[in-house]
């Protein structure tokens, strides 16, 4: 992607759009941690839509294989009982593990495609697994240092 | 009153402020905060972040404290006359059941028990821009439910005032700690501590253990009473032998019938996958709503629930406490008087925008994460709005200059204070919303004189 430069005063005139998109959390399953698919208005124009459906989708498998009930996590959950839970000061839970290969996969999504585009996204568990934020960033080449320098510059160039 | 309250949380107002205070920033950037440091609710935390506690810690000294007396007791006087004339096994079974009571006891105290942050400045803002759907009418107050299917039944989520979101389902705030807290059962004053998502477990098997121990100390020292008046002595006798005895006895008796009723009663939760703030309000009984209201997160398996519940996968800490607070987050925590922050956005757009888009992506994805505390900026001002001159104030986190935006709340507030007072003393005590939130509703349509044009979800 090319960066394109514009200068300062036409920047300051052409009211730079910031804003972040929240997707919410689906509990029609119950307590499960899941994200809409629902793809947002407000990123028409920015992204296609399958991209962020996929991501979402990669992300909600995720989440299910942390929460899976299974031989796994029973047995990690009856070591834990026998030891008085003392094992779970040394080892690290599956949870955990799994947490880590999605902010692996967020990071990656990232760069390969949403940063292109003046997206980024926000990992789920930065946000207490409420939401999964995305922010937009007009993409005129210059921009704040941080999204919040940026929603002010935004704020004050209208 | 509410308007005064979106207001304070406006986005553009606040993020603004990081660079109106360069200087407050240095400052703070020179001295790292973890974000237990500024954590809003009334928690204490020791060991640096490691160890999360209610503030109002409750019996649990009592608790520890009758526990180690009652254990002491129990191998310093009987264990040797036991070991004598029964078995070695006694003292070992007893330390065994002493460590799990213990450990059970610290982590439940010591565990987050799934304490929801509150919601940054831009989703409470988003939240209510998406239900202002009624237009532009000013006196309004924010909606109080969403329904929502689960497994094919009605949920209703709550709106709480609060940590800014609605709660997900199964979550309740305790206003004791005031946090928002996932699959909240009770907030026990004899660990002190909420009991929640995280440390039921823990709960549970420090119940459990302690019924387990307390009958076993109970049957040994009848037991030793026994023996020793068998042996041609009288009871009052061989009490006077061992007048430990007699302390722990009556220890025992007292604790032993309610907590073997509560594991008693615990263990019908776990199995039928409830929790004790559910069944209180008897949120699935069949006896309200329709006949197939029944309990939506219920495998109706009784060995599954089980599992489920006690065996199920630890969730993570969302509170993240050991973290960095980022220096220029800290700052709207700092005077957060609107009314300075427009001089100084111009000096930030000529200072701020040379970078591409990529470059300040880029930075962010390297960067610790910049948003984490935004819960802890804005609702800095709320409290005083919610608690109105009711109630002490809740005792501010540390190092956050709480007296300017008081100050500035304040100013924004004057106008509409009368409302912001009645209406305080409904979202002070969110169980008397949730008990009967029609009275409310209609007190604060009174108040608000708009009923008609409201635009919220009329609760029933």
């Amino acid at each position: 992607m090319a960066a394109e430069f514009h200068n300062l005063q036409e920047m300051q005139h052409s009211a730079l759009l910031v804003t972040k998109v929240f997707i919410q959390r689906d509990y029609s399953e119950g307590t499960v941690c899941r994200f809409q698919n629902k793809f947002p208005s407000e990123l028409n124009n920015r992204i296609e839509r399958t991209l962020l459906e996929e991501t979402v989708k990669t992300l909600n498998s995720y989440y299910v294989e942390a929460e899976k009930i299974g031989g796994q996590s029973y047995l990690e959950g009856c070591l834990a009982c026998a030891t008085a839970y003392i094992v779970f000061l040394c080892m690290e839970t599956r949870y955990e593990k799994v947490l880590k290969k999605i902010s692996n996969y967020i990071q990656e999504q990232n760069e390969k495609i949403y940063a292109p585009r003046g997206l980024l996204l926000t990992d789920p568990i930065e946000r207490g697994m409420r939401v999964l934020e995305v922010s937009v960033f007009e993409d005129r080449g210059s921009s704040g240092s941080t999204p919040s320098s940026s929603m002010s510059s935004c704020s004050s160039a209208r | 009153m509410k308007n005064c309250e979106y207001q304070q949380i406006d986005p553009r107002a606040l993020s603004v402020a990081p660079l109106s205070a360069q200087s407050h920033a240095e400052e703070k950037a020179r001295r790292p905060r973890r974000k237990w440091e500024v954590f809003p609710g009334k928690n204490r935390f020791f060991c640096d972040g490691r160890l999360i506690l209610a503030r109002q810690s409750g019996v649990l000294p009592l608790t520890l404290g009758l526990i180690v007396v009652t254990c002491g007791l129990f191998f310093a006087f009987d264990c040797p006359f036991l070991v004598e004339h029964l078995t070695v096994f006694i003292p070992v079974i007893g330390g065994v059941l002493v460590v799990f009571v213990v450990t059970s006891l610290l982590r439940t105290s010591f565990t987050d028990p799934g304490i929801l942050p509150r919601a940054t400045a831009d989703e409470a803002a988003d939240i209510e821009r998406q239900i202002d759907t009624s237009g532009s009418s000013t006196y309004r107050p924010p909606p109080r439910t969403k329904e929502i299917l689960i497994n094919q039944q009605v949920v209703k989520l709550k709106y709480c005032f609060t940590c800014k979101m609605f709660r997900p389902p199964r979550t309740s705030h305790c206003s004791l700690c005031d946090n928002c807290v996932e699959c909240f059962d009770h907030h026990c004053p004899w660990v002190g501590n909420c009991v929640g998502k995280r440390n039921y477990r823990f709960f549970y098997s420090f119940i459990i253990s302690l019924s387990f121990l307390t009958s076993f100390i109970f049957g040994c020292v009848i037991t030793h009473i026994t023996l020793r008046s068998q042996a041609g002595k009288s009871i009052v006798q061989a009490i006077q032998e061992s007048p430990a005895s007699v302390v722990e006895l009556v220890i025992c008796f007292f604790s032993i019938w309610s907590i073997l009723g509560l594991s008693g009663f615990h263990t019908y939760l776990v199995a039928s996958n409830l929790t004790t703030n559910e069944d209180i309000k008897g949120s699935w009984s069949s006896k309200r709503g329709a006949e197939d209201s029944g309990n939506p997160y219920s495998h109706n398996n009784i060995i599954i629930n089980c599992c489920v519940t006690l065996c199920g996968p630890m969730p993570p800490s969302l509170i993240d406490r050991r973290g960095f607070v980022p220096p220029d987050e800290a700052v709207p925590a700092a005077p957060a008087s609107e009314m300075e922050l427009p001089p100084f956005t111009a000096k930030s757009d000529a200072n701020m925008c040379h970078q591409s888009t990529k470059d300040v992506l880029e930075r962010m994805l390297n960067s610790s994460d910049f948003h984490g505390l935004c819960p802890a900026g804005t609702p800095k001002t709320t409290p005083l709005v919610q608690e109105g001159p009711a109630s002490a104030p809740a005792e501010p986190p540390a190092g956050c200059s709480r007296p300017h935006e008081r100050g500035a709340a304040a100013r924004l507030c004057r106008p509409l204070s009368k409302h912001s007072r009645r209406d305080s003393l409904h979202s002070i005590n969110p169980a008397f919303r949730l008990a009967s939130p029609s009275p409310s509703l209609s007190r604060s349509a009174l108040i608000l004189g708009d009923a008609p044009n409201m635009g919220f979800v009329p609760l029933r």
